[in-house]
């Protein structure tokens, strides 16, 4: 084995994931003047942050000029049931407009504003219109102008260098599959390139880990192939933390119709540019299912909902736009009542409610999907769509300000889905793309001042290497296994029908038997073929990631007896304030996944003072409210 | 409640392979992509394949399904006849590194040669203003999803590896053209640039590119072409040359040749002003003497000059058009038949009685 080539690379850190956090972070890497590398699972450009079609939230004030950081902290507090990293919420809410503006000296063009501004849309949860935007594929936006920044560094490293390598390189199609330590220190990433299965190794100090989410564990899920938990997984095998794992979200509309391209989304702007939900009667069912918590934003009847359209500042806002976690429960609600569209979903409508070429004009990428993919007129009838899984609010639990990786580990940095406590329970629709912006930053940055600091580098285990060889190479000298394709169907089917939107203990509990089983076939997965360009083997490799990742989620689920966002227990319906100021802490202790409680850490004054006593009575324990009036006392005197 | 379909797949490497076939189970709705999924669960788990977001959102799935480039999660099987077989080859444009995936870096080189956004000086982030209708033609091209169909088809490097080193390619000509179009930018050549170093004087527009783009973006007439038009260096431009040959133009200055003369001598008289038909413009008084038959030595039209641009250049004008022609050399105002007031030609008999 220990013939097998491994090739070299020298790097000050190491970016594993080249999507929007990724992206932003090796700029940051690169501008300190770090030699960086990017690692990205697939091509350069095709990362998942391509399919965010929405916007990027950032309160600008462009269109409503009312809005600022406060609200939108108050906001994103609200979306994610106040069990949010509140600093995190607050650095997101305060520098989003500035990594907004700074895309537009990197060449981004969004759709403007009358007077040439960024125009900004409305999206559920925000309160004011706040998403920057093109059109309905500003991911795609944001990667493009990410990618082309990076291009631009190189041109300049070109010119300085004669390289256009010298400081910034991207490996496109390369696999991380382990992190290699020098006592508790980072000190490289070991993987393979997808195109020739050679091996690859990394000496770097500081690794940021943004790859991204674990969707892939779901049968029906919006997420590409590359959603395997690789970053939380190779997280928590050097020693780091992941919080919140409980918390998925389920984008409450995905397509159902046609089978092929079940689980593909469909934004929350067609709801946002007035698209309704009906069940099979024709019924606008969306005002039954307004939690008591937003009766004070959200309209009870058509005749306001409508008017909130052309007149937000006099209406409350129509129930459709109501956090993406209500919407998925009352579908999902909705189509357990037998109320549901023959393929198991609700019907979308904007065809009745905008003009065709309005609706072509407002979102053009979601009538050309459905007419291209799915042969249906937007334009003309309704979609059936139904709740899909899309994100993962949990994540490594990592220092607010820095993104450095909590537990044992150090030089291990993580930005975006991969990191967890920006979102608490349930994210926001447009707080994602900021949220990669914001935190990719401070991640690039700080991993960047890690490496400039450290007085020695450090070296690379020899064994780890052999070790980490070993058991890439495994599934291929194995013959006897299962294949990896049949393994991940049974996880995935474990996982949506044992841990998705709705959990019951006795599920939850079985789901824990069948991943302890499954651990055992995983570990002796075999896959046909060589090492070139070999999907199966890719996923083979990957399927550990993806388990490690579901136990995770699973064993917190169980733990956590409440209903909270991304966490539905139908034996627990109901919110528990107590629960709220715990975070469900997963460590690895051997394989074996170890779950702790962790108190939340608790907001600064100024910061609870920006909420109504009324509404964090719904939220905080009465020894939490006694303190805001003692608080809000002193405040007054 | 499937129907067995049959498929041909390219099985190989780099060092050769041949087509394969399989016959597998399609459900109603599904695309070619799923097929091959199915494949990759059954048969052929080790079938190489890029994928990604199987929304026609990313651009991966790249293949050539019975010969057409198409990205394959967009292919929907209700396509195709239930028994015709279905052929799947690599993009043959890019070598092979197995199956269905081929080494696209060449686009990648591209795309690191094409000069990046230039930033305006003095405008502090937050600070950008530009109006919605200048954003659009620059976000059509923004719309690629560097599927590189496009580059694929394009004939100038499909087939032809010796024109690759100084072709960029449709995929990086509306790049440049995007950012030519961008109202912030601060680098001024793109064009020149486009034409100079990228090769677009090889591209001879046949829209093949236009035609396999999976976002509908109008790479030929709304990129290439405007930028081709508008290049000031034409020499290396076969159909800037060509069409100068038609033209029979590049000879003498023809902004300044008749049209002075006349709108010297409309200012001059202060009459009506005059239309062109026929390639020429005359005054009515002449109009009149002609109908009536009596002014054999009114004055003859001089012809117009071509409509040119600034550089005294004669726009494409055929390729901008609707119709696939050279445009009327009567004017492109001229319905015909032309009423009689406006004919230039009268009969000496006309007006003599008829005996």
């Amino acid at each position: 084995m220990t013939e097998t080539r491994i090739e070299r690379h020298h790097y000050d850190v190491v970016v594993i994931g080249a999507g929007g956090a990724g992206l932003r972070a090796a700029i940051e890497a690169r501008l300190a003047g770090k030699k960086t590398a990017i690692i990205s699972k697939s091509l350069f450009g095709k990362a998942h942050t391509v399919m965010a079609e929405g916007g990027a939230a950032a309160a600008m004030g462009n269109v409503n000029s009312r809005d600022n950081w406060q609200v939108h902290y108050r906001d994103t507090m609200r979306g994610g049931k106040f069990l949010n990293n509140f600093r995190m919420a607050e650095l997101h809410a305060k520098e989003s407009p500035q990594r907004i503006w700074e895309l537009e000296t990197y060449g981004a063009l969004f759709d403007r504003t009358k007077d040439g501004k960024i125009s900004q849309r409305n999206f559920g949860g925000h309160e004011y219109p706040r998403l920057a935007h093109v059109g309905d594929r500003t991911g795609l936006e944001l990667i493009r102008t990410l990618q082309q920044k990076i291009v631009s560094l190189q041109q300049e490293d070109m010119q300085e260098f004669g390289n256009y390598e010298a400081r910034i390189k991207v490996f496109a199609e390369t696999t991380i599959t382990e992190l290699l330590l020098d006592g508790d220190r980072v000190a490289g990433a070991f993987g393979y390139y997808r195109e020739s299965g050679e091996f690859i190794l990394f000496e770097a100090p500081a690794v940021v880990l943004a790859t991204g989410g674990v969707g892939r564990s779901y049968k029906v899920t919006s997420n590409s192939w590359e959603y395997t938990g690789d970053g939380h997984a190779l997280a928590l095998r050097a020693g780091a933390t992941l919080i919140n794992m409980e918390f998925l979200q389920f984008h409450p509309t995905g397509m159902v119709w046609p089978p092929s391209v079940k689980g593909i989304l469909v934004t929350e702007s067609v709801r946002g540019d007035g698209g309704v939900l009906k069940n099979s009667d024709g019924k606008r069912f969306m005002f039954d299912y307004v939690p008591d918590v937003f009766r004070k934003q959200y309209a009870d009847n058509e005749a306001e909902a409508d008017r909130w359209y052309t007149d937000p500042d006099n209406n409350r806002r129509p129930p459709e736009l109501l956090p993406r976690d209500e919407v998925a429960r009352a579908i999902n609600s909705e189509v357990k009542a037998g109320r549901g569209t023959p393929a198991g979903g609700v019907y979308l409508d904007i065809a009745s409610r905008l003009p065709a070429e309005e609706i072509r004009r407002r979102l053009p990428s979601m009538y050309h999907q459905f007419k291209e993919l799915a042969d249906v007129d937007i334009t003309k009838e309704p979609m059936e769509v139904g709740p899909t899984c899309h994100y993962v609010m949990g994540g490594v639990e990592v220092d607010p300000d820095s993104g450095a990786a909590a537990g044992t580990v150090r030089g291990l940095f993580a930005a975006g889905e991969v990191s967890g406590g920006m979102h608490g329970s349930n994210r926001l629709g447009g707080n994602s793309l900021s949220d990669l912006l914001v935190f990719g930053k401070r991640a690039g940055g700080h991993a960047a001042s890690y490496a400039e600091q450290l007085p020695s580098r450090p070296a690379v285990p020899v064994a780890a290497v052999e070790a980490a060889v070993e058991t890439a190479l495994a599934p291929l000298h194995r013959d006897t296994g299962e294949s990896p394709y049949a393994l991940q169907q049974d996880l995935q089917a474990v996982m949506g029908d044992l841990v998705g939107i709705i959990r019951r203990q006795s599920e939850l509990e079985d789901a824990m038997g069948r991943l302890a089983e499954l651990r055992e076939r995983v570990a002796k997965v075999s896959a046909a073929g060589g090492r070139r360009y070999n999907p199966g083997w890719h996923l083979a490799l990957d399927l550990r990631n993806m388990l490690v990742v579901s136990e995770c989620t699973a064993k917190a689920a169980l733990e956590r007896q409440e209903s909270r966002g991304g966490h539905t227990r139908e034996d627990f319906p109901k919110m528990e304030p107590k629960w709220r100021r715990v975070n469900l802490v997963c460590s690895l202790d051997g394989d074996k996944v170890h779950l702790a409680h962790k108190p939340l850490p608790k907001m600064r004054p100024e910061l609870i003072a920006l909420f109504d006593r009324a509404e964090l009575a719904k939220y905080l324990t009465d020894e939490e409210l006694a303190e805001f009036d003692a608080l809000a006392e002193e405040a007054s005197k | 409640m499937g129907t067995k379909r049959q498929f041909r797949i390219w099985r190989g490497d780099e060092t050769g392979g041949d087509l394969q076939d399989y016959s597998v189970e399609v459900n109603e709705g599904e695309v070619v992509l799923d097929v091959i999924h199915r494949l990759q669960n059954t048969e052929a788990p080790d079938l190489a394949c890029r994928w990604n977001c199987k929304a026609g959102k990313c651009g991966s799935c790249s293949m050539e399904i019975n010969g057409k480039p198409r990205l394959s999660c967009m292919t929907r099987m209700s396509t195709f006849e239930e028994d015709e077989t279905v052929t799947v080859t690599p993009l043959r444009t890019f070598p092979v590194i197995r199956d269905l995936v081929t080494d696209v870096s060449f686009n990648y080189e591209k795309a690191r040669e094409t000069p990046a956004f230039a930033p305006p000086a003095g405008v502090a982030p937050g600070e950008y203003r530009m109006q919605q209708v200048d954003v659009e033609r620059s976000q059509e091209f923004r719309k690629c999803i560097e599927c590189f169909l496009c580059q694929n088809v394009c004939h100038v490097i499909r087939d032809h590896e010796e024109n690759k080193p100084a072709f960029s390619g449709p995929r990086f000509f509306i790049r440049a053209a995007e950012l030519d179009m961008h109202p912030l930018d601060a680098k001024p050549d793109r064009k020149e640039y486009a034409q100079a170093e990228m090769g677009l004087g090889f591209c001879n527009i046949t829209k093949c590119c236009t035609e396999v783009c999976p976002e509908h973006i109008k790479i030929t007439d709304n990129g290439i072409i405007p930028m081709k038009e508008r290049v000031v260096d034409r020499r290396y431009d076969p159909l800037v040359w060509l069409g100068s040959k038609i033209f029979r133009r590049g000879q003498v200055p023809q902004t300044s040749v008749t049209s002075g003369h006349h709108s010297g001598t409309a200012t001059a008289s202060g009459e009506q002003p005059v239309h062109s038909h026929a390639g020429g413009s005359h005054d009515a008084r002449s109009e009149t003497q002609a109908q009536q038959g009596v002014n054999w030595h009114r004055e003859v039209p001089h012809p117009t000059a071509p409509a040119v641009d600034a550089n005294g250049k004669l726009p494409l004008t055929e390729l901008t058009l609707d119709r696939a022609a050279a445009p009327s050399p009567f004017g492109d105002d001229v319905k015909f038949p032309l009423p009689p007031q406006h004919l230039n030609f009268a009969h000496p008999q006309q007006d003599e009685p008829k005996h």
